[in-house]
């Protein structure tokens, strides 16, 4: 299997947040994320701006919950 | 636009309680469209044609919910509708951002690997209860190219599938991917350096 770069790598970081990775890509992905902090912190931060964004707007009130 | 709209010939026998809570929601609602829609006057017609709708559907309000997300679930399709609305109107040919993703501020070598490689930030999820964080979140997210935010906020905000964005947008898929892609690697650089960059130790 061919190594990743760290570009495709977070292609595929992003892509798995909207879709269904194939089998391959996932483990191409996972074997790479093993080797790679940069590409780890990336995959952590885009599921962490999913997490963000989903607080928007800030309530300028109560807070919504 | 300074005058505000005001909700007008409700149905005879629609409660005032329920019209002024429906009114008090206003302001968030307008901050809610103003997100996914750039064009303020666009924005402030969803909210009001999500007012009417709701006043006109009471009944299909039965309190189960809360006020707040019943209305933002019929706003929700406003917004889709505005978005429609835009992409029928902007002629095809001219979504002709670049492609380029370097142009967005972080940088691969020739190699495709990270030239500087990103570091780990700290307590994201205690920056998640702070106000100035989401503000600054909103500062990156209006520095994003018009459709490569509303692409983006199709996806995340309103949590569409990127076949329906695709189809709103009539793009490919494939470029659905990309301009996510890119709006994610943009806010993430927008974010490290105007927050975590700022407040974690700096270096690296």
């Amino acid at each position: 299997m061919k190594m990743l770069s760290c570009k495709e790598a977070t292609r595929l970081v992003s892509q798995g947040l909207d879709r269904e990775l194939a089998f391959g890509e996932r483990i191409a992905l996972r074997v790479h994320l093993v080797l790679c902090a940069g590409c780890r912190n990336v995959d952590r931060q885009l599921s962490f701006l999913r997490r963000a964004i989903r607080r928007l707007p800030a309530s300028v009130d109560e807070p919504s919950r | 636009m300074g005058v505000e709209k005001k909700v007008s010939s409700p149905p005879s026998r629609m409660s005032a309680d329920f019209r002024s809570q429906i009114e008090g929601q206003r302001a968030y609602l307008l901050r809610y469209a103003s997100l996914q829609l750039r064009n303020p006057e666009a924005a402030e017609d969803a909210v009001q044609e999500t007012l009417l709708a709701a006043l006109a559907g009471e009944a299909g309000f039965r309190g189960q919910s809360n006020l707040r997300t019943w209305l933002t679930g019929i706003l929700k399709h406003k917004i889709i509708d505005a978005i429609r609305k835009t992409t029928r109107e902007t002629a095809v040919g001219t979504f002709d951002e670049d492609p380029d993703i370097g142009a967005f501020g972080y940088k691969f070598k020739q190699n495709d690997h990270w030239q500087e490689r990103p570091t780990a930030w700290s307590d994201p999820d205690s920056a998640l209860e702070q106000k100035q964080f989401l503000a600054a979140l909103e500062k990156c997210l209006k520095g994003l190219p018009a459709r490569t935010a509303q692409a983006f906020l199709m996806r995340e905000h309103l949590g569409l599938e990127t076949d329906e964005i695709c189809k709103e947008l009539s793009v490919t898929a494939t470029h659905c991917w990309v301009l996510l892609y890119r709006a994610r690697m943009a806010l993430r650089q927008c974010l490290e350096q105007s927050w975590f960059g700022a407040t974690g130790a700096k270096g690296g």
